[in-house]
């Protein structure tokens, strides 16, 4: 029976601005166990990594703010922490990576130095052991050369060596949960190929879980247990890794499993969801995906849909999922181009 | 393959970027972007260039459009070498070729209304008589790409990244051109509006009987649109076939590795990866031979020691690689 790592119960981020309160993470739970890998898909503006940063606390305050929820981490709710006591776990319990890792790492100082910094913050060694730990950390990322490269400044480094860095320093303390935000979004595929291929085999060596976020369902497909789909801030389907592909029932699901032109098959026409993700400043008081969904009727306008589980341990928030099935056969057409639908 | 078939064919073209070093400024050394390539693209077809970051294939875009100049090489245009043509000449050459860029908020000039943005190209080729037939004519452009009359007065901040997009193809279709040079035109969107917006290309292309050079790093993309694609490498174009002939029968390792490293949405797919070592090397510093032998899986002594040579084998799928020999 594999443990609870981490439990997210009803979050809701919320941001002030000029405009109106954004309301970019609306409610959102999930859970990951103990060795496994989550992800959560969707795409920009979705909300996933101000997820991941409300789970680091690492939103601004203001104009951010965390205004519900619960995130259970080792038997305490992290969003109860003092500051300091969040420091502790930032970094040791709970790592991050980021996307762009050129403006992650600190370009005036060496790249020995930044990881050796994350490790000094946690343990109570000297500067020099520090060092032979994160020649180590260097060597297990495959990066050749450790004791050379650890002098290093990021700008000398190419975009996968830099991720390579980033992950040692995430994992230089072994956490016990990774968060890995789009971490191969900006690198060739030929790189992704390898980081991804590190990341599986480091997360089996260290036996930690990973948040795994992207808009990539290939990525997806390679790395993650279960996955979480979300969109304008919710959480719209939430299932274990083979019943999402062979048996996904929500209709931007749908929409993601099949807009992007698959490399083994020819086919004429990619099927496209109509429109754009709604404002957030003026989102629909009924189900946000109502907008662009081929299934939406009056009550999908009205009334927001309830988060059904169909399954055990697949969810899913629509009024019309058992439509779905229909969509798949008929291939239905979502592009409204043609009638000057599209915003 | 007669040569009226062939719209535009580029002929060992090089671009070396020189660095400059010291007090003097002194040239220490060259960044060869562009390093010998040849390829041709036939009239109305779409000819995929792929590659990773750095291997080129954005400076080839340019050195074609004129934006930078080309160091060696032919570039021509229905049997004209531009790099030979005078400045009168050039501009009438270039009405033929426009391009779409990858970043949809660079590419649009922020202080002109849209209207004007597509409209900008009639009037510097002289197409329209008046504001009348101008703003007539980008109502057609507007509605060609998707977007409405409406949309003409207003900023380009106001749009979506998509919608951007939509506008700067609309502002290179504003002169009918014959070849459109789309460099990595969906990279920047979401995959939801990537979709769209490569339909509207395919059907742009239908309707217009466009020819497109595509150039991007996605493969899926890249095959999902082109008929024919070349691989490109550190400067050079490593294989050309059609697009399922070198899907199925990929010659070239980097090629194959290319293929294999795309993740497939598909978790009962356990594909064997080849994933290649190291990373791409810098065009200051070209290994030598064969410029991929420092990654390449199945590399050989002669690999490291001798140029391969661009050759066909069979039905126009060319390749440059020792183990073909």
């Amino acid at each position: 029976m594999k443990e609870k790592l981490i439990e997210i119960r009803k979050l809701k981020t919320y941001f002030s601005t000029k405009r109106g309160i954004l309301r970019a993470v609306d409610g959102v739970d999930f859970e990951i166990y103990s060795g496994e890998t989550l992800g959560l898909v969707g795409e920009s503006g979705c909300g996933k990594s101000v997820t991941a940063r409300s789970i680091m606390r690492l939103i601004p305050e203001p104009p951010g703010k965390i205004a519900d929820g619960e995130i259970w981490f080792k038997g305490r709710d992290l969003l109860k922490l003092k500051l300091e006591e969040v420091r502790r776990v930032r970094g040791n319990d709970i790592s991050m990576i980021f996307q762009e890792p050129m403006t992650s790492l600190n370009p005036v100082f060496t790249i020995g130095n930044q990881i050796s910094e994350a490790i000094l913050l946690h343990q109570n060694i000297s500067k020099k052991e520090a060092m032979v730990q994160t020649v180590e950390m260097l060597r297990k990322v495959d990066i050749p050369m450790p004791e050379k490269r650890v002098n290093e400044y990021p700008h000398q480094l190419s975009g996968g060596m830099r991720q390579r860095v980033m992950i040692a320093m995430a994992l230089s303390c072994a956490p016990q949960l990774l968060i890995a935000d789009e971490p191969t979004t900006a690198l060739d595929v030929t790189i992704q190929a390898q980081v991804l291929d590190l990341m599986n085999s480091l997360k089996s060596k260290f036996g930690m879980s990973m948040l795994m976020i992207t808009h990539d369902l290939g990525v997806i497909a390679e790395t993650a247990d279960r996955v979480a789909i979300m969109y304008a801030g919710e959480i719209v389907e939430y299932a274990d890794i083979n019943t999402l592909f062979a048996n996904y029932k929500h209709p931007y699901t749908y929409g993601l499993m099949n807009c992007v032109p698959p490399i083994d098959r020819e086919i004429d026409r990619l099927i496209t969801i109509a429109g754009t993700v709604p404002s957030y400043y003026k989102l629909p008081q009924g189900c946000r995906y109502h907008t662009r969904c081929p299934l939406a009727d009056d009550k999908c306008y009205f009334q927001k849909p309830e988060m059904k589980e169909v399954k055990k341990g697949h969810k899913v928030s629509c009024w019309h999922y058992k439509e779905v099935e229909n969509l798949k056969k008929n291939g239905i057409q979502a592009d409204l181009l043609k009638s000057k639908g599209s915003k | 393959m007669t040569k009226e078939e062939v719209l535009i064919e580029v002929k060992n073209l090089k671009k070396y970027f020189p660095v400059k070093a010291g007090i003097l400024q002194k040239i220490t050394n060259y960044v060869k972007a562009v390093d010998g390539i040849s390829f041709y693209v036939k009239q109305k077809e779409i000819l995929g260039l792929v590659g990773e970051s750095g291997c080129g294939k954005s400076t080839v875009a340019a050195t074609i459009m004129g934006l930078e100049k080309a160091t060696a090489g032919s570039i021509e245009f229905e049997g004209k070498n531009l790099l030979s043509l005078n400045k009168k000449e050039l501009k009438k050459v270039y009405k033929e070729m426009q391009i779409i860029f990858q970043d949809p908020f660079g590419s649009l000039d922020p202080r002109f209304k849209v209207g004007d943005i597509i409209g900008e190209p009639l009037i510097i080729h002289n197409m329209v008589k008046n504001k009348k037939e101008k703003d007539e004519r980008v109502r057609e452009l507007l509605d060609n790409v998707g977007l409405s009359s409406e949309h003409m007065n207003r900023y380009p901040h106001e749009f979506s990244g998509g919608q951007r997009q939509r506008i700067g193809i609309a502002r290179a279709l504003a002169i009918n051109p014959k070849l459109i040079i789309a460099d990595e035109p969906v990279s920047a969107l979401d995959v939801s509006i990537q979709a769209q917006v490569i339909n509207l290309l395919k059907d742009l292309q239908e309707k217009f009987k466009l020819t497109y050079l595509f150039i991007a790093h996605d493969l899926s993309v890249v095959k999902h649109i082109s008929n024919r694609i070349a691989v490109m490498y550190l400067g050079r174009i490593v294989e050309t076939a059609e697009k399922r002939t070198i899907y199925k029968n990929p010659l070239h390792p980097y090629t194959q590795s290319l293929f294999s490293a795309i993740p497939i949405p598909n978790p009962m797919v356990k594909k064997k990866r080849i994933i290649l070592k190291g990373d791409v090397p810098s065009p200051i510093n070209i290994p030598s031979g064969c410029r991929f032998h420092t990654r390449c899986p199945k590399a050989m002594d002669i690999c490291s020691e001798k140029e391969p040579i661009f050759k066909d084998y069979g039905d126009g799928h060319f390749a440059a690689c020792h183990l073909l020999n």
